[in-house]
């Protein structure tokens, strides 16, 4: 066996600095349980509005984290996730207003019928790339609220006044408020869908969808089924939306198809961005900030909170180009230095 | 010895450009063949038509099997494997997670376990860089990362790439040194493409001579490196 060069042997020495990797800091178990206890015992402590828009934190991080699945880890572009989310606030709203379905099983409902519409949208989508991929989606998501608003449907949909649901109570005679009880639902929820999303990513199947992101040349060499992975992703990512759509029509009590137009879509990218491309846990920093910036920017002016809010999301771009995964790591690598001394 | 692949008549063409003219040659069992020729003859294409990569037509055989109509992935599941121009790094992924991705389609996890040592055994530098991401490595270490990866196939076919692009001459000649190990200890046939003809023909018992698609020369590698002729002419050196 040849020895290794100076050549190499040099190289190693110097330590070499990563572009990009993923912050340890909120992987740490402490944290993550310090961050738990704070979120169970956040709802006691706080207005019950403010445990409403909490819970629709909750919401939008899971969104964010189906589209993250896809962009961030397959590196498929989608503004069209306001379809799916639409789909799946449908999807438990028709089955609780029509079929009295009980609200927790409208969830694996509303989850699979996107998980199959994203899979057979993936199917021929998936032969576009990049911005060709966005404007399909694109057109999915200017499509859906007026498909919702047809007539012949209007008896499912309830056309234009949408459909109005009832708060559920908690159950087995908890001593909670209806928002609290939802807030811990969905928590128990958000979890759940944060760990699949998390052994997915560090599965084989996670892998190999980040191959293909990365170079899917190289990857269809080394056996991967490029078609089946690509379109397998579109399912999981409108799954985890679907789901959040889901949540967020029980949690807001109504759907109506003004509420998902393709505005909703850019939310959830701009929540992607914010928290950091792919990076999982970037999804609550996101969706903390989809929810209450927009409210922060209209607070300092009413007639310009558009513009106010646009404004800081291009200063948090400068400053954090990526996104609060980028601040997460930058805080670690200062403890971390800390300790050493 | 017999042929491991065996390519008759190869057409092969990018939408409406025919790039291969109806090549046929073949690699030996255990065998090393190149194909050589200038920039725009056809190597990278006739590389990616053997895995499926473009439109082809014709009769590529692998281990007496007809592939010309089987997908990549069928492709490599048989045991080839590609190690493509420009290296193929998954970049965003870590150099050991690069290594296990060449193995994905492999069902036998712990012998999976002692390839990776194995890899690491030809190329040190790969294990004391396994965490780091692959694509801030050098592009010799990119170079030797594309070939270890390869190597986790287990493949019986290597099909490379121009490994010596952008290298320098001492990091070629180590890579060629362990290419040939792994030829002779592995019993790895190696079908290699090369700007580098000298280096080519002192690894390959076999060589083939590209020109736009077509091939013009064949012959056994020690016979063209002799011939003053052959090499003015066509190789220029």
């Amino acid at each position: 066996m040849p020895a290794p060069s100076e050549e190499m042997m040099e190289a190693i020495a110097e330590p070499a600095v990563p572009e990009v990797s993923a912050p340890r800091l909120v992987g740490h178990r402490s944290v993550i349980f310090a961050t738990l206890a704070i979120a169970l015992v956040l709802p006691f402590l706080v207005q019950s509005f403010l445990t409403f828009q909490l819970t629709l934190v909750l919401v939008y991080a899971i969104a964010i984290i189906g589209l993250n699945l896809l962009t961030g880890f397959n590196g498929q572009f989608s503004l069209g996730h306001s379809a799916f989310y639409a789909l799946g606030a449908y999807v438990a709203a028709m089955l609780m207003d029509k079929v009295n379905f009980p609200y927790a099983a409208t969830l694996p409902v509303a989850g699979i019928a996107c998980f199959v519409f994203g899979f057979l949208f993936g199917l021929p989508a998936l032969r576009l790339e990049g911005v060709y991929l966005a404007l399909a989606t694109f057109a999915l998501a200017v499509a859906t609220p007026q498909i919702l608003k047809l007539s012949p449907l209007e008896y499912w949909t309830g056309g234009v006044q949408g459909i109005v649901i009832s708060k559920p109570d908690a159950p087995y005679g908890l001593p909670l408020t209806q928002d609290q009880w939802l807030y811990f639902f969905t928590l128990l929820v958000t979890v759940i869908m944060t760990l699949l999303a998390h052994n997915l990513v560090a599965s084989r199947t996670g892998r190999a969808m980040m191959a293909i992101r990365d170079n899917p040349t190289a990857a269809r060499s080394m056996g991967i089924n490029i078609a089946l992975y690509k379109s397998l992703t579109f399912g999981v990512s409108a799954l985890y939306t679907g789901v959040a759509g889901a949540l967020g029509a029980i949690v807001v009590q109504f759907v109506a198809p003004d509420s998902f137009t393709f505005f909703l879509s850019i939310t959830l990218l701009v929540g992607l961005v914010v928290g950091g491309v792919g990076w999982i846990p970037g999804a609550f920093f996101g969706g903390a900030f989809v929810l209450f910036v927009p409210n922060f920017a209209e607070s300092i002016s009413k007639g310009l909170s558009g513009a106010v809010y646009g404004v800081m999301i291009i200063l948090l771009i400068f400053m954090l180009p990526t996104g609060a995964a980028g601040l997460v790591r930058a805080v670690t690598q200062r403890l971390r230095g800390q300790n050493i001394r | 010895m017999t042929a491991l692949l065996d390519v008759y008549g190869l057409h092969a063409s990018y939408g409406p450009t025919r790039v291969l003219h109806g090549l046929s040659f073949s690699v030996s069992d255990r065998g090393v063949t190149t194909l050589l020729g200038g920039n725009g003859a056809g190597k990278t294409t006739t590389l990616r038509a053997i895995c499926g990569m473009v439109a082809r037509t014709g009769e590529i055989t692998f281990a007496g099997q007809t592939i010309t109509r089987s997908s990549t992935e069928h492709i490599a599941r048989l045991g080839v494997a590609h190690v493509p121009d420009g290296r193929g790094t998954f970049t965003r992924l870590t150099v050991e997670e690069n290594l296990e991705l060449g193995a994905i389609t492999r069902r036998d996890r712990n012998d999976v376990v002692d390839d990776l040592e194995r890899v690491f055994g030809y190329f040190p530098v790969l294990q004391k860089r396994r965490g780091q991401q692959a694509g801030t490595l050098s592009g010799g270490e990119q170079q030797m990362l594309a070939i270890g990866r390869a190597l986790m196939l287990r493949p019986r076919l290597m099909l490379l790439d121009e490994p010596s692009f952008g290298l320098a001459p001492r990091l070629v000649h180590e890579l060629f040194d362990i290419l040939t190990t792994l030829n002779k200890r592995e019993g790895v046939s190696l079908l290699l493409v090369e700007q580098n003809a000298a280096l080519a023909l002192e690894l390959a018992d076999h060589a083939y001579l590209l020109e736009t698609g077509r091939i013009v020369f064949s012959g056994a590698a020690r016979e063209i490196r002799e011939d003053e002729k052959i090499r003015r002419s066509y190789l220029g050196y």
